[in-house]
């Protein structure tokens, strides 16, 4: 080896650390990258790509860079049936990728599964979508955009004993979030006088609701009160119309998970006229709404954007808001310092986060299923103003 | 009263789906000794079939539930000549192995082709709705299933009792040796049975979007009925594996009304019951 080649050697072994220390060097050009987590394939695929495309709509829709910083979004695969494989994606995210913020979150055992690392890491976690009451009282760095079941579900318990029905069958899936809202409905509906004639639990693998729904037939009550996972939904409400309960004089009534925006399309003339309480529709009629949908349709033409993507867009819009706050300071606590307490114009209707829970604080709307230019829609007819989670 | 009837008249629908997805898997595993617990998949394939048909394509319901009862069959066919065909020799495990693999793969493939979500069919007009006769109401696609069922039900047991095709296929069960000794095209026939059984399968899938829905889950969702009514009905004829699935047809929808609170198990403890009474199968003959 010739002393030049060698001194050259010498030379870029020295320059290397000087080369690996320099993104540390240029910290404050840095972007805010932030950790999305969520189900894009599995059963919950649904929810995954509806948020990510609501994120990736966001993001055409507002400027690159929030006070001096590009948002980066930095999107993992939880596939929605693994806690663990949540909670190992979230640690990935901040040990190595050095994310800012955490994202999405499509069910709750997944929330829960990854709470202590937003603890851990002090990083803001955003709850777009997962809907148990219990999980911002995980970590002080959880705040929620998406709903609680029981801040849907009461508002319909009490719309209904107001609207003239008294008695009714309660019928959920026999899985937490089933038990939670039949919870719910019963404490709400009695306390506004109404009357529980019956509570169905029904298996979570259940081939077939006609027996049940034959049942309900049979008690007659004014309503029936459903509560199962959103794909399912059309199945039950298929069956129900098949079974005549409607001719029966028993009006459907539920939370609008049911009857989801992304397939209610396909639903078919059944779910007409089925009343239910959520805090989106994508018929709700608002300029940001508007905005919204344009905004949405750009990214996911197919799609129809529902709640979980409205979620994902206020969940951005939180965080964006946040980071304009603190102005440019990336310190989770003062993140979600800068987010309690915020309200702002949703394309849901007005929203602000209550700074004692972390949650969503918004109306709560009571729709009807209605064709619409040989469409279907939940429509809304009424409303319930902020609605904070009872529980 | 007429509540019961109702109960009864559902649980024998319910039962006959049953009995039309679950044939085929009381043939292979019953008759031609291969486990085959993919048997599901070829149901989820000609549900698909026939929700891209009847929903994309605009085909009318009946030439829709043909043409998922033929490609489920071909499908079937296919796989048998290539893969299964490798496996009769092999012990269980194997075929377990293999099979519950193959489920993988193809819930993996409908999850890729359609989406993971819950398929949705609308029925044609004239099976939808309800007819109320002496205070017995009835949803009319039921009346539709156990016809049908039933006519597929018959058809089978004729063909295996009265045809040639019958007596051969009980032939190369029997023993395989003597029967390929006599000149019988064995392999042929174990293809042709196992088409028919998939085809079968395709039909119930088809048949059942409405009534159990679809999704990349189906073949492992009601695997566990596919076995119940196997092992309950025994594997001797079609009338055991069809008794099998109308009794727990009825036992399931029954107990879902009455005691909706354990509505779930009542099948479970009707198959431990069955089997402790009869543990070769319901219409088995006594041991000897």
């Amino acid at each position: 080896m010739t002393t030049l080649t060698r001194r050259a050697a010498i030379l870029s072994a020295a320059a290397l650390p000087a080369a690996l220390a320099r993104p540390a060097l240029a910290q404050s050009g840095d972007p805010f990258r932030i950790g999305l987590v969520l189900p894009m394939t599995g059963p919950f695929a649904s929810t995954g790509r509806q948020i990510d495309a609501a994120i990736k709509a966001w993001l055409r829709a507002n400027p690159a860079a929030v006070a001096g910083k590009r948002l980066e979004i930095l999107l993992r695969d939880d596939t929605g049936v693994a806690p663990d494989v949540t909670r190992r994606l979230a640690q990935e995210l901040v040990v190595r990728e050095r994310v800012r913020a955490l994202a999405g979150f499509g069910l709750t055992p997944l929330a829960l599964s990854a709470a202590p690392i937003a603890t851990e890491a002090k990083v803001p976690m955003i709850v777009m979508a997962a809907a148990t009451s219990i999980i911002p009282q995980r970590s002080p760095y959880i705040v929620r955009t998406s709903f609680t079941l029981p801040q849907a579900v009461r508002p319909m318990a009490e719309w209904a004993a107001k609207n003239g029905i008294k008695s009714v069958v309660t019928m959920v899936t026999d899985f937490a979030p089933g038990l939670d809202s039949e919870k719910a409905f019963k404490e709400a509906f009695s306390a506004a006088g109404g009357n529980v004639v019956a509570e169905i639990r029904t298996p979570l693998r259940n081939p077939d609701y006609a027996p049940f729904l034959q049942r309900v037939r049979d008690l007659k009550p004014d309503a029936l009160f459903i509560f199962v996972p959103s794909g399912e939904g059309s199945a039950l409400i298929k069956q129900f119309s098949e079974r005549g309960l409607k001719e029966a004089g028993i009006r459907l009534i539920g939370t609008g998970d049911v009857l989801d925006d992304d397939i209610l399309n396909d639903m078919g003339d059944a779910v007409l006229g089925a009343v239910t309480s959520h805090h989106y529709s994508t018929a709700h009629e608002s300029r940001e709404n508007a905005a919204f949908r344009e905004a949405f349709k750009a990214v996911a033409p197919d799609m129809r954007p529902n709640f979980m993507a409205v979620g994902g867009w206020d969940g951005m819009h939180l965080l964006a808001e946040a980071l304009r706050r603190t102005n440019g300071d990336v310190d989770g606590t003062k993140l979600v310092e800068a987010m309690k307490g915020q309200s702002w114009t949703s394309p849901r209707g007005p929203v602000s986060i209550d700074p004692a829970t972390r949650e969503m604080v918004q109306d709560i709307y009571i729709r009807r299923t209605e064709r619409r230019d040989g469409q279907l829609w939940n429509v809304e007819f009424d409303k319930i103003q902020g609605v904070k989670d009872a529980a | 009263m007429a509540a019961a009837i109702t109960v009864l008249l559902d649980g024998v629908a319910s039962g006959m789906l049953l009995f039309v997805l679950s044939v085929g898997l009381s043939v292979t595993l019953g008759l031609m000794n291969v486990v085959n617990l993919a048997h599901g998949a070829f149901g989820m394939v000609g549900g698909y079939v026939c929700v891209v048909l009847l929903s994309r394509a605009g085909v009318p319901f009946l030439p829709s539930l043909a043409a998922a009862t033929l490609v489920a069959a071909a499908l079937g066919w296919v796989l048998e000549r290539l893969l299964y065909v490798r496996l009769y020799g092999r012990d269980h495990l194997d075929q377990v192995l293999f099979s519950i693999g193959l489920v993988f793969v193809m819930g993996a493939a409908a999850d890729w082709l359609m989406g993971a979500r819950q398929q949705l069919i609308q029925l044609p007009e004239w099976l939808s709705g309800r007819v109320e006769f002496a205070g017995i109401g009835l949803g009319r696609y039921r009346i539709f299933l156990i016809l049908l069922c039933g006519a597929v039900a018959a058809g089978l047991h004729f063909g295996l009792v009265r045809t040639r095709f019958g007596a051969r296929l009980r032939a190369a069960v029997d023993d395989g040796v003597v029967a390929r000794g006599m000149g019988l095209p064995v392999g042929r026939i174990f293809s042709l049975t196992f088409a028919l059984g998939s085809g079968l399968a395709g039909l119930g899938g088809a048949l059942g979007v409405e009534v159990l829905g679809l999704d990349p889950n189906f073949p492992l969702k009601y695997l566990v009925y596919f076995l119940v009514v196997v092992a309950v009905g025994g594997a001797n004829s079609v009338i055991g594996p069809f008794v099998a699935a109308i009794l727990l047809g009825v036992l399931d929808v029954a107990g879902k009304y009455w005691v909706p609170q354990v509505g779930a198990f009542v099948i479970y403890t009707a198959m431990v019951v069955l089997l402790l009474a009869r543990p070769d199968g319901l219409l088995a003959k006594a041991r000897s």
